[in-house]
């Protein structure tokens, strides 16, 4: 399991791109449906955006999404699946 | 911007009169609130079902909502889609797939300071109309668009 986060900020708005591996089983997978439900884009520890997800997104999901922050902040990314498991990482803002 | 925040802060006040004892009293996590994966949105079959779950209302109005998808996705496995609006206040937004056996794909909801701009990949099984959906305020506006699936790409 791994995330990948690029965190960039220009004029006040921080750009984050998060690649996440997750196989993302459907229901007819072996051992589906397995996917990842909820993922959290915390700054600075208050949480931003929440985004529930459905197996329909697609496997070793990508999120992009914009917050206001500056250089320097932390962004953290964590999400938990439908089995319970959970994984997170946090960047800094560059 | 002074009558955004100014909201903000109204829809605070308002929300701390019961939740805010719990918060205060170190009960609740704000984020668990808002965070719970709602099961019965996603489960539901049939665009309508799916719109009413989350929405309230299978008819909501088209507006102000950006929906960035291609016209043809060769690999249904993948097709990015973007949601982006200009309205104020926006608090949640929606992706839907007409066609998927469960329309609701994706639901994001947007804490102070996120910008309604938010990017993805998803799955089709078949060509389809794709609906983004965005909340402002209290009432929701959404936008469709086709794409026209070459394979699909939901396995079942």
């Amino acid at each position: 399991m791994s995330i990948r986060v690029r965190a960039q900020e220009s004029n006040g708005v921080i750009n984050i791109r998060a690649l996440m591996s997750h196989d993302m089983l459907v229901p007819d997978d072996d051992g589906g449906p397995h996917f990842i439900e909820t993922v959290e884009v915390a700054r600075n520890g208050n949480t931003a955006i929440t985004a529930n997800w459905n197996y329909t997104v697609s496997r070793n999901p990508f999120l992009q999404v914009e917050i206001d922050g500056s250089a320097g902040d932390t962004v953290s990314i964590s999400w938990t699946d439908n089995k319970g498991e959970s994984d997170s990482t946090e960047v800094e803002v560059r | 911007m002074i009558s955004t925040k100014r909201r903000v802060f109204l829809k605070g006040t308002l929300a701390a009169g019961t939740v805010g004892v719990a918060v205060g009293a170190g009960l609740l996590a704000p984020s668990k609130l808002l965070a719970a994966w709602p099961s019965e949105a996603f489960g539901a079959e049939g665009l309508a079902n799916a719109m009413e779950a989350v929405t309230g209302s299978s008819d909501i109005a088209d507006g102000d909502v950006t929906l960035s998808a291609p016209e043809i996705a060769e690999n249904g496995a993948v097709v990015p889609v973007s949601v982006e609006s200009s309205l104020d206040n926006v608090t949640e937004m929606a992706v839907f797939v007409e066609l998927n056996n469960l329309p609701l794909v994706a639901h994001y909801v947007l804490g102070d300071g996120a910008h309604a701009n938010v990017s993805g990949r998803i799955r089709m099984g078949e060509s389809s109309n794709v609906i983004a959906a965005v909340k402002s305020g209290d009432t929701w506006y959404k936008t469709v668009q086709e794409v026209k699936v070459t394979v699909g790409g939901c396995g079942g």
